[in-house]
């Protein structure tokens, strides 16, 4: 049974999700990845605002293809987050709050997390085609320079994730191999 | 002598950029739908599901399966009967990834420099291997590879004394450090033997053999089977949330090497395992 969540995400709600947790994410989210990430935090070591409001928002790593003609966007599936590990405690520190990619974090950012109240999901990798579908509309906000890792805006409808890492650092990529394997025991 | 022009050549390696992104070959779009039947981890099982309904997506729609549409790996066996007239044949590679990666609507993917990091805006240079072979054909496959995959990639010059075990050892060692970052269920390709430049192109050519074709020596075949039998104890499972299905496959590829080496790669493909070939 899935959770639907609706962005912001709000600490209270984040709080309440649990390594492990199916999710279906409706509202506004922000694609991000390591150019776009890189700039952001350039611009806040000289003091400037970040071009995108972040106070509990969700930032998605990917980089979408280009959209064919009468459609929203393109393929559109999770990049892997470890390449974002640098940079992803300065916008917790400053309220991000959930994190959309696939792959293993840095033990500095579960205990990042831990700290900020964030969450890390978890989408399906390679599952690009059938995630677009739960893309309803998509525009550049900014960087629009760096092609595919431009900073866009997305309007998800119930887009499926999974609750990786918890804001107590619950961690499924442990959990889950270590539950499966135990059950290969008991057989 | 067998003359094919260059322009024939971008035409093809055009499409072939299309096609391998949008639809997986058939003896990977099998391995996973034998992963999803036998998935015995109810959790992950959907996950598998869900992967052959993105497969299925992508073909009827004719979108990319997955959104890094990769580096445009291009292998070229040249017949040393056949000709190539009309132009530099690596300017015509190029320019079909060129036209393939903008009229397929493929991510542009590639930076001009390593470190100073600006997009080429075309996806090129393609990454070319050219082997010249007996015969008068010219066979040109297209690989698209990301780099959620090949940067967990790894290569070893193990000593000799390492032997069977050692290579096992990296083996078993390079899938766990990868763990959930490349996409599994995943494709490993090995190589062993060769020099350091040799080795790594053997896994590579070992990643893109065909899943339905075992090493043809009884001995690598063994081993593959016992490499695919130990990753998948490993119970990393589909996207690393645990089950089964780590790997579809494993595929070994050998050469002679020196009597002081034993190098070993490991070529990780994520579970699209893009190749499209054609033969002219």
């Amino acid at each position: 049974m899935s959770i639907r969540i609706t962005t912001p995400l709000t600490q209270a709600v984040a709080k309440t999700l649990h390594a492990g947790d199916q999710v279906l994410i409706s509202g506004t989210i922000y694609t991000a990845r390591d150019a776009a990430h890189k700039r952001l935090v350039e611009a806040l070591d000289r003091g400037e605002s970040l071009p995108i409001p972040i106070e509990d928002a969700i930032i998605y790593y990917v980089g979408p293809t280009p959209s064919k003609p009468g459609a929203v966007i393109g393929s559109a599936g999770p990049t892997s987050s470890y390449r974002m590990d640098a940079y992803a405690p300065r916008l917790m520190a400053l309220g991000l709050r959930g994190m959309l990619g696939k792959g293993k974090r840095a033990l500095e950012i579960i205990a990042a997390m831990k700290a900020h109240g964030a969450v890390y999901f978890g989408a399906i990798g390679g599952a690009a085609a059938l995630l677009s579908r739960c893309i309803t509309a998509s525009e550049v906000v900014c960087y629009e320079d760096l092609g595919p890792e431009a900073i866009r805006q997305l309007t998800v409808a119930d887009f499926p994730a999974t609750v990786v890492i918890d804001t107590e650092g619950n961690n499924l990529f442990e959990l889950g191999v270590a539950e499966y394997l135990a059950s290969r025991e008991h057989t | 002598m067998k003359k094919i022009q260059t322009s024939t050549i971008t035409e093809h390696i055009r499409n072939l950029c299309i096609r391998a992104n949008y639809k997986l070959p058939e003896s990977v779009a099998t391995r996973i739908r034998a992963c999803h039947e036998n998935e015995p981890w109810p959790q992950t099982k959907e996950t598998l599901g869900r992967l052959m309904e993105n497969m299925e997506i992508a073909a009827g729609e004719q979108v990319p399966i997955c959104q890094d549409t990769g580096m445009a790996c291009v292998l070229i066996a040249l017949g040393q009967e056949v000709q190539i007239v009309g132009g530099d044949l690596y300017e015509a590679i190029h320019e079909g990834v060129r036209r393939g990666y903008i009229e397929g609507y493929l991510r542009k993917s590639i930076v001009s420099d390593p470190l100073r990091r600006v997009n080429t805006g075309d996806n090129t240079p393609a990454m070319i291997h050219v082997d010249i072979v007996p015969g008068d054909t010219l066979t040109i496959t297209v690989a698209p590879k990301g780099a959620g995959s090949e940067n967990m990639s790894r290569l070893a010059m193990l000593p000799p004394s390492a032997g069977r075990d050692g290579v096992v050892d990296f083996v078993i060692e390079t899938v766990k450090l990868a763990g959930p970052n490349p996409c599994p269920p995943i494709v490993v390709g090995v190589g062993l033997g060769g020099s350091f430049d040799v080795v790594a192109g053997l896994a590579k050519k070992a990643v893109l053999r065909p899943l339905d074709q075992p090493n043809p020596d009884e001995y690598y075949q063994e081993l593959e089977k016992e490499l695919l039998t130990k990753i998948n104890a490993l119970g990393l499972g589909p996207q690393g949330f645990g089950g089964e299905s780590t790997a579809l496959g494993v595929n070994i590829e050998t050469y002679p090497t020196h009597i002081a080496a034993l190098p070993v790669a490991v070529n990780i493909n994520c579970h699209v395992a893009r190749s499209a070939t054609i033969v002219l």
